[in-house]
């Protein structure tokens, strides 16, 4: 058991507070000192209530996207290897320039714009399951959710979907084991604006129809075409972005339904609930934290922080936090007010929350109408990711 | 009851769309846009209201007429 006082010392990578953070961020949260601070792994502090993480969202000019990662040199000075000039624009950009870095790759994200991917996604997940029905048990982290999401963005960017275990291993680099590790981080990051470099090539040289990489090189700002380390950049963020995520958010909830079987029902009975179903599990699973660098000298809540601090955002604390949620460790398919934050807020809100939603929804979906009744193997032998993005890595289900 | 938005606010979460898809909609970029102008239908006020308690940013307002 710790006996550190986690308002001074918290440690987001301590094996305990990856299993499960909330008795940890409770106890900050209804201390004296709600907004926490730790020396570890670079240095952070950490807000734990729904009002203080959303305002530090929404306050892009004192908490800037300099360094959004939740580790390392906080002002973003480490060596970033080759490709050193390209981002991952829009998540890394402050205004003016995220403007247009995020008005560009909007209309790829909008509800009527992903709707077309639903057949594929549910083709998708038909295909997985196939593979292990019979055998009456699967890992539903590696085996299933691990396996959506990076196919989708590879159709989505027009990249071969059968390097998808390899892009798999590229964004772990980055989003997992790099965290801890500046040296795998910086070699993840390396293959990945690699690969798009030749990509992005590629399309130079052989222009696509309907084909997102050529429409984005096209694109044009102010009368002048977009530089390619930002096309680069976007690839790169669609990738790291789209699939740690989502992939979490759909194991975290399948994990959930496997130890609910009233929710598993409701769902059956009732399939006008979904929508608001997605949106509860996206609350109570919400598996990212972003980090902002403080711009300037402020105080924040009684917090002296200086230019150049860290500060995390904890989207899965804002979304536990009793203040705004009623029994907020209740999964509630009919509550009536959800104003989660699964997504962020502010101006560098999830460009991608309508496929991620569109992705979470098909694959439960797919799931309970293949394998209506489920439960886990030995629920001790869960294993999760934190950090960064949170979810289930490898969750046993037998049935 | 009628809707008024604050597009300034709006950062397209799109949570009013999936709460009341009769009332919100979608533009080219996801920004909410408000199907309904004038006079809500009184059926869809519960839902209204839901939207309304959805949206992260606040930034749907309902004015009681
Ligand atoms: C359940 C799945 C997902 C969750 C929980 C999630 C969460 C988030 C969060 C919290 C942010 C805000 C980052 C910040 O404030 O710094 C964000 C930004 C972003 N996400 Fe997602 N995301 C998910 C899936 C996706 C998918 C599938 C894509 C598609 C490629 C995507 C693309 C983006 C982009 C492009 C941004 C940057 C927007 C900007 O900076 O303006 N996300 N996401
Ligand atoms: S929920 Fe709010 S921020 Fe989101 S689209 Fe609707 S009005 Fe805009």
């Amino acid at each position: 058991m710790t006996t550190i006082d986690p308002t001074t010392d918290y440690d987001i990578f301590d094996p305990e507070y990856v299993l499960n953070p909330f008795p940890t961020i409770d106890q900050i949260r209804e201390s004296e000192c709600p907004v926490a601070h730790t020396e570890r792994w670079g240095g952070s502090w950490m807000p734990t209530r729904y009002a203080d993480i959303v305002a530090v969202a929404q306050e892009h000019d004192v908490f800037t996207s300099r360094q959004i990662l939740v580790t390392g040199p906080p002002d973003g000075q480490a060596p970033e290897g080759a490709y050193a000039g390209v981002a991952a624009p829009p998540i890394s950009s402050d205004p003016p320039e995220h403007h247009w870095h995020r008005r560009l790759i909007l209309p790829f994200f909008a509800p009527q714009a992903v709707a077309k991917y639903e057949p594929i996604t549910r083709e998708l997940c038909h295909s997985l399951i196939d593979k292990f029905i019979d055998k009456g048990e699967a890992d539903s982290a590696a085996d299933y959710a691990q396996q959506i999401p990076v196919r989708v963005i590879a159709t989505m960017l027009g990249v071969p979907t059968d390097m998808s275990d390899t892009f798999t291993g590229w964004v772990r680099g980055v989003l997992e084991a790099g965290l801890m590790d500046q040296e795998v981080r910086l070699e993840a990051r390396g293959n990945i604006l690699g690969f798009f470099h030749a990509q992005v090539a590629d399309r130079i040289a052989n222009p696509r129809e309907d084909d997102l990489i050529t429409t984005l090189l096209n694109s044009e700002i102010d009368g002048q075409k977009v530089p390619v380390e930002y096309v680069m950049g976007v690839c790169n963020l669609m990738l790291v972005a789209g699939v740690d995520t989502t992939w979490s958010s759909i194991g975290a909830s399948l994990w959930h339904l496997a130890q609910h079987p009233e929710h598993r029902r409701q769902l059956r009975d009732d399939p006008e609930l979904w929508p608001a179903a997605i949106e509860e599990l996206l609350r109570m699973y919400a598996p990212v934290t972003m980090a902002r660098i403080v711009d300037r000298d402020i105080e924040f809540q009684g917090c002296p922080m200086h230019a150049g601090d860290r500060v995390l955002m904890s989207f899965p604390a804002a979304n536990r936090d009793p203040r705004q949620f009623e029994n907020p460790n209740e999964v509630d398919f009919e509550r009536e007010h959800n104003r989660h934050v699964a997504f962020g807020a502010g101006i560098h809100r999830c460009a991608g929350s309508n496929l991620a939603r569109l992705e979470l929804r098909i694959a439960l979906q797919v799931w309970l109408e293949r394998i209506p009744e489920f439960q886990l193997a030995d629920p001790s032998a869960v294993t999760w990711a934190g950090g960064q993005v949170r979810g289930t890595r490898v969750a046993k289900v037998t049935f | 009851m009628k809707v008024q938005l604050d597009y300034d606010a709006c950062h397209g979460h799109q949570s009013c769309a999936i709460a009341a898809p009769e009332v919100f909609g979608a533009d080219d970029y996801g920004n909410a846009v408000v199907l309904i102008e004038g006079d809500l239908p009184v059926e869809l006020e519960t839902k209204a209201r839901r939207a309304e308690g959805n949206c992260p940013e606040r930034a749907i307002t309902l004015i009681d007429s």
